[in-house]
């Protein structure tokens, strides 16, 4: 892994900062010179994952790149949230693309770069689950089958939010969002769609892909400053809650990510080449149950009939990728 | 200004945009009392000097100890930690070990010679504090540190009353003792020895003295009738106990029998045992989980090979044995004599039954309120004489040496108060930090360091230090183990945990602030602090 904890130090590094800890082992979300890339004032809901994943992913990516550079954005909430016109809460230089482009347009940014012989300046583009995974998952393909020198951020929170909170190729299985209602034998998003996009990205065999959450702060940093020491395309995928959609308390955001990852619904590791070369160890595994009982959109799992079935199912895919990604600390 | 093709409006800023206004919780940062703070008898802000302990800086901890309790190299060995009885991290591995850690910043503070802080300027007052115990020590200290000049007057030929009489040189060095009197001492506190007062009032105003902190501890061993042969050897815990400060020792033979239950017990069983003692036997009448003695000395003292008779009392006391009753509980817990004998031997038998306190000096104060041998005092520590102030054993409360200090700050404060036509109002106590309102995911893991002992054969037979003390190292790993209950640390997990941005850090030492024009309530900073150190309160619309 690109990120070595600190087990001591009283926090060592679960905590965003540590003041035990010298400057150069702190993370960039500690530090007042930290670039605020998405500025106060946006209109994302109270607790919003995604607003937070963002600062926090080109936040690192502008210290690693010295401030050098462009972010192209692809229509959803992060671009509905932070830039209604004329105003914007980004403080770096940001492009909106269409909903579906944004991987070309983050490619075109790239080549005019190189034409200009500006190859410092370093390319991002970002966009929600939806935007990757269904409308812009064309052009993500293109641009990672070219290897475009682009890093692709997808913040995932699992569905269309900003629009009503409709299922996308990303929406986990059971889940209820707007079209896939919670009634019938077989409630919430079926089982056995969607996609495993960062399965998808590694292979195309393109240099680097991980996963992250906004609740491993220094993982995630540490995985963008990796990300940027390549040339070529990359792909980070970003598990961020969303109060709205998930039905959890606004104040669980970081907590439901960190079951998300403690449980092994959503495994944290990185690739290179399409080679898994690390996995984020679970610290303290729960059961599924603990990550889906807070948010109301797996409510009808536990009322009016608790539905013992679907939950074991989930909980079979989580075993699953703890099989996967090697996900337990084996005791030597 | 000429605008790109389809563009009206100038850029802005989302700064413009208020999210304050959504709010409907607001966070606020709170200081909670950490649970081992609500517990110490000194009053010792346990978290406070632990925070500078944790980033290595040990002068500063040792200062911030020294604001509540001058002798840390003493409590650091001879206090009963119900701190560490209250400590939070019991409930996630094992309680931080706070009572060494202030050990060591008490041995630090002696071995690099660290002098207090200066007194402040002098008040023109004069106090007089009768007794150079734990309590009368902590006083003249507090008093000494708030500008008052203040004499020390002390019975016995040396300072430090049941710290040097009471408690064995096994649990306490006295050098250790002796070098945290001293500095004390250095404030300019002035100690007569072998000063004993008879009359409070006359030495008062004999002195003339503004006011007086009496502190003369309980020396008289309560004694119990056993019939008893002219030949047999019965001695008190007390004079066993001083009588090991003296050139020589006691002689209580081979075999030793102590009678009574409390921790005075265990040390006299404990230094029998040093003395050469064969057997040494605890009798006592009710069963160990009855017994007011600490179960980790009942534990030392079993190791070291200390017997003890349960549900036992002494009937009758010959020349080599004693004969003993043995008893039942009653369905209250109560134990009665079963009519069941049995004979021991025995060279000598030590009773350690209790103390009471010697009140003589305060014969001739008037309307002096005296209850089951103790003097009543209100709660400024004063009696009912104005002027005239009590704590330590004489007053009703545990008797531990760490009470004893407290007693002694309380009062000096109130003291300062009282010479200064004031009185003294002290701050409100928080919100105690319960285990539940921490987010204990954050810390690292770490079981607790074990104090090294030393080994079985030294301690039967000699008076070295049996526990010892841990290195910088691990004493530094122990501090670090302090969660800081409801107490910011300056994580920084609220500064990067909040998705607007909200919160400002103000720099090392600072803390944070919020910044309410963004801050949209969401509560995701007050759920992430692992300290319980922000609160939620609902805005007032």
């Amino acid at each position: 892994m690109s990120f070595q904890p600190v087990k001591f130090y009283q926090t060592g590094t679960f905590t965003v900062g540590n003041r035990l800890l010298p400057d150069a082992e702190r993370s960039v979300q500690s530090t007042v010179r930290r670039h605020n890339s998405l500025n106060s004032g946006h209109r994302a809901c109270q607790g919003c994952g995604e607003a937070l994943g963002a600062r926090y992913a080109i936040d690192a990516a502008m210290e690693a790149t010295s401030g050098q550079l462009i972010a192209a954005n692809a229509t959803g909430c992060l671009e509905v949230f932070s830039t209604p016109y004329p105003e914007t809460s980004w403080q770096i230089p940001w492009v909106h693309s269409l909903f579906g482009n944004t991987a070309a347009v983050a490619t075109g940014i790239a080549a005019a770069m190189r034409v200009k012989g500006r190859s410092e300046v370093r390319v991002v583009a970002q966009g929600g689950d939806g935007g990757t995974t269904d409308i812009g998952f064309g052009c993500l393909s293109g641009m990672f089958e070219r290897n475009d020198d682009v890093l692709y951020i997808c913040y995932d929170n699992g569905g269309y939010m900003n629009t009503g909170v409709q299922r996308s190729s990303a929406t986990p299985p059971a889940a209820r969002t707007a079209t896939t209602m919670a009634v019938g034998p077989t409630p919430g998003n079926p089982f056995g769609q969607g996609k495993d996009l960062p399965a998808i990205a590694m292979a195309h065999n393109i240099p680097y892909v991980a996963t992250a959450t906004v609740s491993e702060l220094r993982d995630l940093e540490a995985k963008v400053r990796r990300a940027m020491e390549f040339r070529g395309a990359r792909y980070l995928h970003i598990l961020v809650p969303c109060p709205l959609g998930w039905g959890h308390d606004s104040a669980l955001t970081i907590r439901m990510a960190r079951l998300a990852h403690e449980s092994g619904i959503f495994p944290v590791f990185e690739a290179e080449s399409g080679e898994v070369t690390g996995a984020s160890k679970i610290r303290r595994q729960v059961p599924v149950e603990e990550y889906l009982r807070p948010q109301k959109r797996y409510a009808h799992l536990f009322s009016p009939k608790p539905r013992e079935d679907v939950i074991r199912r989930i909980q079979e895919a989580a075993d699953r990728n703890i099989r996967k990604y090697g996900l337990l600390e084996t005791t030597p | 200004m000429k605008k790109p093709f389809a563009i009206t409006l100038d850029p802005g800023s989302s700064l413009a945009n208020h999210t304050g206004s959504w709010r409907t919780n607001r966070p606020e940062y709170v200081d909670r009392l950490p649970p081992c703070n609500n517990a110490c008898p000194a009053g010792e802000d346990i978290q406070g000097w632990l925070f500078h302990a944790e980033s290595g800086d040990y002068e500063s901890a040792w200062r911030a100890l020294v604001a509540n309790n001058p002798m840390p190299a003493v409590m650091g060995r001879v206090c009963y930690h119900p701190c560490e009885g209250s400590c939070n991290r019991a409930q996630l591995d094992s309680a931080v070990g706070i009572n060494s850690v202030e050990r060591f910043l008490g041995d630090e503070a002696i071995k690099r010679g660290w002098a207090f802080d200066d007194p402040a300027p002098y008040s023109g007052k004069r106090v007089l504090v009768v007794g150079a115990g734990p309590s009368g020590l902590s006083a003249a200290y507090h008093l000494a540190r708030l500008g008052h000049a203040v004499t020390i007057r002390e019975a016995g030929p040396m300072a430090g009353g049941m710290m040097r009489f009471g408690i064995p040189s096994y649990r306490l060095p006295r050098d250790v003792l002796d070098a945290e009197v001293r500095r004390i001492l250095d404030l300019g506190v002035e100690l007569e020895l072998n000063a004993r007062v008879d009359d409070i009032l006359e030495a008062m105003s004999d002195g003339p003295f503004d006011a007086a902190f009496l502190a003369v501890g309980a020396h008289i061993a309560k004694r119990a009738y056993i019939p008893a042969n002219e030949a047999a050897k019965i001695l008190d815990a007390v004079q066993v106990l001083r009588g090991m400060e003296g050139e020589e020792k006691p002689l209580l033979g081979r075999r030793v029998v102590v009678y009574g239950g409390g921790n005075t017990a265990i040390d006299v069983a404990r230094t029998a045992k040093r003395l050469g003692a064969e057997e040494a036997m605890i009798v006592y009448r009710r069963t160990r989980e009855k017994m007011p003695a600490h179960d980790f000395e009942v534990q030392e003292a079993l190791e070291e090979g200390v017997l003890i008779k349960w549900l036992s009392t002494i009937k009758q006391a010959g020349e080599q044995s004693i004969t003993i009753e043995k008893m039942a509980l009653d369905e209250k817990g109560v134990p009665q004599p079963t009519g069941e004998f049995e004979t021991l031997e025995a060279d000598s038998v030590v009773l350690a039954l209790g103390q009471d306190v010697d009140l003589s000096l305060l014969s001739r104060v008037p309307d002096l309120e005296v209850t089951d041998g103790v003097v009543k005092v209100g709660a400024n520590m004063m009696t009912s004489h104005p002027g005239v102030f009590a704590g330590g054993d004489m007053v009703p409360a545990e008797r531990t040496v760490t009470v004893a200090i407290g007693h002694g700050k309380k009062a000096a404060r109130h003291i300062d108060a009282w010479l200064r036509g004031g009185a003294y109002q002290p701050g409100g106590k928080h919100e105690v930090a319960e285990f539940g309102k921490l987010n204990t995911w954050y810390y690292s893991d770490a079981s607790k360091t074990v104090r090294p002992v030393l080994d079985m054969q030294k301690r039967i037979t000699s008076f070295d230090e049996v526990v010892m003390a841990l290195d910088e190292g691990t004493a530094l790993f122990e501090a670090r183990r302090c969660l800081s209950c409801g107490n910011c640390f300056e994580c920084d997990n609220c500064y990067g945990v909040c998705p607007d941005n909200a919160v400002i850090k103000l720099g090392p030492g600072k803390r944070f602030r919020f910044n309410y024009d963004y801050c949209k309530g969401c509560g995701v900073c007050a759920a992430e602090c692992p300290c319980g150190a922000i609160r939620m309160v609902p805005e007032e619309i």
